[in-house]
């Protein structure tokens, strides 16, 4: 009998502690088939955030470091400089790349660090509880923007594919969805794309994954999907943004 | 007998991490410290290694985790307020059990404080490094070869315990110079390290560098386990120089710059006829409490000397249970005591206890 689809090698069996209809367990996916597709895995070591995928280590069966809050990136930087041939990806949330490690995303990206980010924006705090996250939409309600996002006090979201896409050590970067099964596709030929930059040494690379939260914005999986396209994806266009895949950075 | 030549301390300690087999060192700029970097970014690129100046000393300490994570011999260094940022990786680094080396080349502070020699940073590197239950090792070279030396060792003992080590110098120690000589052929004494994350290549389990538990009583037996090894620690890394205890009826405890300091007060003090000697630790954590507690058996009185308003004094009185007094000379905030102040306490000390 022929295998038309299994669970990709690189995901271990644990249970995912996600919750009902959170996009997690979709990247999850789309990552170990990446890591299985490219022969990667065991040349790989992962990198965990703070924040709803701090225990992927639990889930991918490559090597893994756990960071500190934001700090993935100069984690990934460290592991890359000691193991200039091995793959190195880190796998963040908004609130860990976007707000408390700002300064780690931005400088990586510049240094051109020849390593891959899985950034999953569902522009809310999930772990916590649902806070506002530096993507938090204008007028977002959420449990510390009880009243929407008020961009008069709390100020703008950040586009960080738009942001990163200025700087010169970015090798690629890239926006996609999970909301439905042709984004799907797309999103998974981009991480592939982003992890073979890297294994070609083009330098950094960001995949900037679209994607919901329905237990703390308050909706079920299937609404919740739909308030991503009506209202995330107008903010957050998906697309291409930065592509030096073929010359590299440098 | 190796090479005798004459170097900075920063650079001194620069050096010995290259011999001692460091190849990966993360660091942001600070005074006094700033020859570390300067040296090693120099070096490594003649010889395959990795100088990277960081976004932020919390960038730079976080890079340490990640090549330590990887198995290999990775530094930063820093001084006061900049460890101050690197606490949190710091704390990471040893809920992770993983080894790196962190200088300290203290200055004054609270705050941005100032920029001369301090040693107001005891406290944080004995007690509280990070937040969480831990310790890390902690060396006070009290001299430029000291410096090397505990370099060799801070590496050593760190990939043995698995854990951080630090060395806690000042701005006197790191811009002084004096000669040094490098112990010949022993960079190579790097332990296999198994549990590193560095790809598994299907030959061997997953590994996982984590701090994370969320199940209280695993956490617990973690913290437990982690201080079963500080007390192997604290009977077996206690070092300290005893310098004219033979027949010392009082002592002086200082480390570091003070204790040059001391010294110079208690060979003065000699010639006087006082019978003083010194107590130097040259481990601040473990504490050379036995050194200590010899001492106790056989003097009148202590006077701890230190760079800052009186913190190694706690560690003094705890080690001696309080059996004798203990005096204290300090000054702060870049003030380096002079030894006729400290010979001039000595005297008193001598005098109150006739």
């Amino acid at each position: 009998m022929a295998v038309v689809y299994e669970k990709p090698k690189s995901l271990s069996d644990a249970p995912l502690h996600y919750c009902p209809g959170c996009t997690h367990g979709i990247i999850h996916k789309l990552v170990a088939e990446v890591l299985d597709e490219l022969k990667i895995e065991g040349k790989t070591v992962g990198v965990a955030p703070v924040g709803c995928a701090v225990m992927a280590y639990d889930y991918f069966t490559c090597d893994m470091v756990q960071a500190p809050h934001g700090r993935a990136p100069a984690v990934a930087t460290g592991l890359k400089r000691a193991l200039p041939d091995q793959v190195i990806f880190t796998y963040q949330g908004d609130g860990d790349l976007a707000a408390i490690g700002t300064a780690e995303t931005v400088h990586a990206a510049t240094r051109g660090e020849n390593i891959t980010i899985i950034f999953v924006n569902n522009a809310i705090y999930g772990m916590t509880g649902g806070q506002m996250a530096p993507t938090t939409l204008p007028g977002q309600v959420t449990q510390t923007t009880p009243y929407g996002r008020d961009i008069h006090t709390a100020g703008f979201p950040v586009r960080v594919c738009e942001m990163l896409s200025t700087l010169d050590g970015v090798a690629y970067a890239e926006r996609v969805s999970v909301d439905c099964v042709p984004n799907i596709r797309k999103a998974k030929a981009a991480i592939k794309k982003a992890f073979t930059a890297q294994i070609e040494k083009k330098g950094f690379s960001i995949v900037e994954v679209v994607s919901s939260c329905p237990t703390n914005w308050g909706l079920t999986p299937t609404e919740a999907l739909q308030w991503l396209r009506d209202n995330m994806l107008p903010y957050y266009p998906l697309g291409v943004y930065k592509d030096k895949t073929e010359e590299g950075v440098r | 007998m190796a090479e005798r030549v004459l170097m900075k301390g920063n650079e001194a300690m620069a050096e010995a991490a290259i011999q001692a087999g460091c190849r990966h060192f993360f660091g942001y700029p600070i005074t006094p410290q700033t020859e570390v970097s300067a040296y090693l970014s120099k070096r490594f690129p003649k010889i395959g290694g990795t100088y990277l100046q960081a976004e932020s000393e919390v960038a730079a300490i976080n890079m340490v985790l990640g090549a330590a994570s990887a198995g290999v011999r990775a530094m930063t260094s820093s001084s006061s307020p900049g460890i101050s940022l690197k606490s949190e990786g710091i704390s990471y680094l040893a809920g992770s059990d993983l080894p790196c080396v962190i200088l300290n080349v203290m200055r004054g502070g609270p705050g941005l404080g100032g920029i001369q020699p301090s040693q107001a940073d005891y406290w944080q590197a004995t007690r509280a490094p990070g937040h969480g239950d831990f310790q890390v090792l902690v060396f006070a070279p009290s001299t430029v070869q000291e410096m090397v030396d505990t370099i060799f060792r801070a590496f050593d003992k760190a990939d043995e315990y698995r854990m951080p080590a630090m060395i806690l110098a000042d701005g006197m120690l790191g811009q002084m110079m004096e000669p040094v000589s490098f112990p010949e052929g022993k960079a190579d004494t790097q332990k296999e390290k198994p549990w590193a994350a560095n790809g598994h290549g299907f030959k061997r389990k997953q590994n996982v560098i984590n701090s994370l538990y969320l199940n209280p009583a695993v956490l617990e037996q973690k913290v437990r386990e982690r201080f079963e090894r500080y007390a192997q620690i604290q009977k077996t890394e206690q070092m300290a120089e005893e310098f004219m205890m033979e027949d010392a009826d009082f002592a002086v405890v200082a480390y570091g710059a003070s204790a040059r300091i001391a010294k110079s007060a208690v060979v003065a003090a000699r010639a006087e006829g006082i019978k003083v000697g010194l107590v130097r630790p040259i481990t601040l954590w473990p504490f050379p409490t036995d050194a200590l507690q010899k001492a106790a058996a056989q003097v009148k009185g202590f006077l701890c000397v230190e760079m800052s308003m009186g913190q190694m004094i706690d560690d003094v009185k705890l080690a001696i249970s309080c059996s004798r007094p203990v005096a204290f000379f300090g000054r702060t905030g870049g003030i380096i005591p002079t030894p006729g102040e400290v010979l001039g306490e000595i005297k008193k000390l001598a005098g109150g206890a006739k």
